[in-house]
């Protein structure tokens, strides 16, 4: 539980286990993806005009361009915050969102 | 505090469903009298107040519990739960056999998937116990029918990890051939044994499975039981897509399909998480398993992935490529958008 803000903590998300570090490589290999995760949500969440920002490597913080903002601790709990925030279903198979990230690629 | 059990110290519980009369109880029956089974706890669900199911398995050795509440999936889902951590704390306790495996025989009419979802996302479950096989008896006199008829029948199927073809010797060569193609329609990922009096092994059925490590790369060929022979057969670009099996025609055609994508280039471990865990929250409902093996950029071991709808597991390292072949592999199962929208997706995210 964090001290400051009570959150109780859960079970690492999968994605966070994708890397083959070992023991004394993991926070630095965990800080480094959490960093390409920020910004390659960032290039997704354009669509939603969202943004992302990783919060003390423990959560990160979802934001609308006119400043609501939510916190949330995952991948899985992001999606929907996305959807409150904006107020549009999140759908990775939408013709206009991929049009949005190739056109960024 | 103690330290989280890894996964293979946890106890595995094995899922045995299949529709009514599909042979469910038998095979439960034969597997219990394999060596190396002689001490699993069986949890039995069952319908209405007699336990019939109980009094099929009353004599044997082991420690069953019923459910007798009804429906394993609605009703009784805090039941399981309840039932798994009083059989575990009973163990603690000494107070029955100190199992090393639980089997849940689902009622026929079961949907599987509250089922996982109840042993997988529990979190004080998840400290004892881990999901192991789902092994699905499948009638081979009844199944094109019950696949036409029974959403639960084509979900039981679709979630498998093994599919086991009961009553083989009912049916002609060409009805089994068409019940085959149709689980492959299905199920494309799933080991497939057609159970005669001898057939099917315990060990493949029960026990070998991604949590065991020196069982994972073969599981994980199990997944891709065409790969060698459909390899290459529709290149577009650098990705390459197939679909396993042959499809049935006409009515005994399921709206649950197999989608397999396989990628030459190395997948970004990144995009990928963020477009899988956007796709599950999306369509999670409507994917009922994913399975993938993937070459990840800037890794030289494979990463292989699993999940039953929105739950996904932690993903695990090979020490090597199955087959050699470094490339990635995705498997999906359920009510699926079209393949090709799918992989342009994918691409796009990577």
């Amino acid at each position: 539980m964090c001290g400051l803000c009570g959150m109780l903590g859960s079970e690492a998300h999968w994605t966070d286990a994708g890397s083959p570090a070992s023991e004394g490589e993991h926070a630095q290999v965990r800080r480094r993806e959490r960093q390409l995760r920020v910004a390659c949500l960032n290039r997704v969440l354009r669509a939603f005009a969202c943004t992302v920002s990783d919060w003390q490597s423990s959560a990160y913080l979802v934001s609308t361009f006119t400043g609501k903002t939510e916190i949330v601790e995952n991948l899985a709990q992001l999606w929907p915050a996305v959807e409150r925030l904006s107020g549009r279903r999140v759908d990775p198979l939408a013709a206009d969102l991929l049009d949005r990230l190739r056109q960024a690629s | 505090m103690n330290e989280p059990l890894k996964p293979a110290q946890r106890i595995p519980i094995n899922l045995l469903t299949g529709f009514l009369g599909s042979g469910k109880t038998t095979l439960l029956k034969r597997l219990l009298g394999e060596p190396g089974f002689a001490h699993c706890a069986v949890l039995i669900n069952e319908l209405g107040e007699i336990g019939l199911d109980h009094l099929l398995l009353e004599q044997l050795d082991h420690e069953t519990v019923v459910l007798q509440n009804g429906c394993i999936c609605c009703s009784v889902r805090e039941d399981l739960r309840q039932a798994l951590l009083d059989l575990y704390d009973r163990r603690e306790r000494h107070q029955v056999p100190a199992f090393d495996r639980v089997i849940i025989e689902s009622t026929g009419l079961a949907d599987p998937v509250p089922v996982l979802n109840t042993v997988a996302a529990d979190p004080v479950l998840r400290h004892h116990f881990r999901l192991g096989n789902v092994v699905t008896t499948v009638d081979a006199v009844h199944a094109l029918d019950q696949f036409t008829q029974q959403a639960e029948s084509r979900k039981q199927a679709a979630v498998a990890d093994r599919l086991v073809i009961t009553k083989a010797d009912l049916v002609d060569a060409a009805q089994l051939e068409t019940v085959q193609s149709a689980l492959r329609q299905i199920n494309g990922s799933a080991w497939l044994a057609v159970s005669r009096d001898d057939a099917g092994d315990a060990q493949v059925l029960l026990s070998e499975d991604l949590d065991q490590p020196a069982a994972r790369i073969n599981e994980v060929r199990r997944w891709f039981p065409l790969a060698g022979i459909a390899a290459g057969a529709s290149n577009t670009g650098s990705a390459k897509y197939r679909a396993f099996g042959r499809e049935p025609e006409g009515p005994h055609r399921s709206e649950i399909s197999t989608h397999s994508l396989t990628f030459d280039e190395p997948i970004d471990w990144v995009a990928f998480g963020i477009w899988l865990s956007m796709l599950m929250h999306s369509r999670g409902a409507d994917i009922l398993r994913v399975k993938g093996i993937l070459n990840v950029r800037g890794s030289e071991l494979p990463l292989v992935i699993h999940g039953v709808q929105h739950l996904i597991h932690a993903p695990v390292h090979l020490s090597g490529w199955p087959d050699g072949e470094r490339r990635s592999q995705l498997v999906l199962i359920g009510r699926l958008p079209p393949q090709a929208q799918i992989e342009a997706s994918l691409r796009a995210f990577n």
